[in-house]
């Protein structure tokens, strides 16, 4: 059968490319939501895990809350985004920076 | 087939959507066009959909390829189309200081794989549990549980989504033609006056 660790070592693989996609990419913001999608399946990858392994249904549930929130995450960002765009008609990281000191 | 061939069978087809689902996250983080990196997007979440499916949270699976494959990732598509594509390739893709933040991610990676390594997840001290019932219903158990213990998170999470569907809409209203909202200024100013009009019956004082 497949060990626990081998599906937990897929997770953190996932997780630290977007953790990476995160850190590393100033092109634009939409690119930093994905990789925030990508951080929160991975996560959820490790709930469905557990939850198969020590055969406890509350990490199902758990992932159905997360999967809610992402998506209304993922709709409110996109909609920040468009403002942000009308206001500066840009949305590249490395131009946000009217916060710098 | 015999248990250990479909058990073998199991593995290599479980395997390979992880690699699947890797190489896709991996193509999704250096792309530089956007839309192809949610295209990538769309297939990594298909591959692990399919690995949800593979540990027997079916409807999860189902559920990840619904919900994100058909509405979160389309919303994702359809902002695009309504930014200048153009101007946004145009910046340089990567920070400068890209090579420490990967070793700085490697280190993260090496501290997570010391902890979650099969010296502590092995199938001795997790010994995986025999598959469950061929009649085993995914949807209904999480149901069962969903609507007595959880009832209350559930309804909450409705709120949260009629609560995000409300902000997306303000955020991204316009002033324009068609809009109706309440302008407080006016509302204040009104007098009893403009409201009501007393008029005087002819027909019955005469």
């Amino acid at each position: 059968m497949i060990p626990l660790s081998s599906i937990l070592i897929f997770a953190a693989i996932l997780f630290c490319l977007s953790l990476l996609g995160l850190i590393i990419n100033r092109k634009n913001i939409i690119n930093m939501l994905m990789s925030i999608e990508l951080l929160l399946l991975s996560v959820n990858t490790n709930f469905i895990a557990f939850a198969h392994h020590l055969h406890n249904i509350a990490g199902e549930i758990f992932v159905f809350f997360i999967l809610t929130v992402a998506a209304a995450e993922a709709a409110i960002g996109l909609a920040i985004m468009i403002v942000l765009f009308r206001k500066r008609e840009t949305i590249a990281v490395s131009e946000l920076n009217e916060l710098k000191g | 087939m015999s248990p250990v061939m479909s058990n073998l069978v199991h593995q290599v087809i479980l395997y390979a959507f992880m690699a699947m689902a890797v190489g896709l996250a991996f193509m999704v983080v250096i792309n530089r066009n956007p839309v192809r990196s949610i295209l990538c997007l769309v297939l990594t979440f298909f591959a692990t959909a399919a690995v949800w499916i593979m540990l027997q949270a079916e409807f999860l699976g189902l559920i990840l390829v619904i919900i994100y494959v058909g509405a979160v990732m389309t919303l994702f598509l359809f902002v695009i189309m309504m930014l200048d594509l153009k101007a946004i390739m145009r910046h340089k893709s990567l920070v400068r200081a890209w090579p420490i933040a990967l070793l700085l991610v490697a280190g993260v990676f090496a501290g997570l794989v010391s902890f979650l390594g099969p010296w502590h997840f092995n199938n001795r001290l997790f010994p995986a549990i025999a598959a469950k019932a061929a009649d085993y219903n995914s949807t209904q158990t999480l149901g069962m549980v969903l609507f007595s213990k959880y009832l209350l998170p559930f309804e909450l999470a409705g709120v949260l989504l009629l609560v995000g569907m409300i902000a997306a809409i303000a955020l991204t209203k316009r002033e324009g033609l068609r809009r109706r909202d309440q302008k407080a200024s006016e509302q204040i100013a009104v007098k009893a006056k403009h409201r009501l009009r007393v008029v005087k019956d002819e027909e019955l004082t005469k």
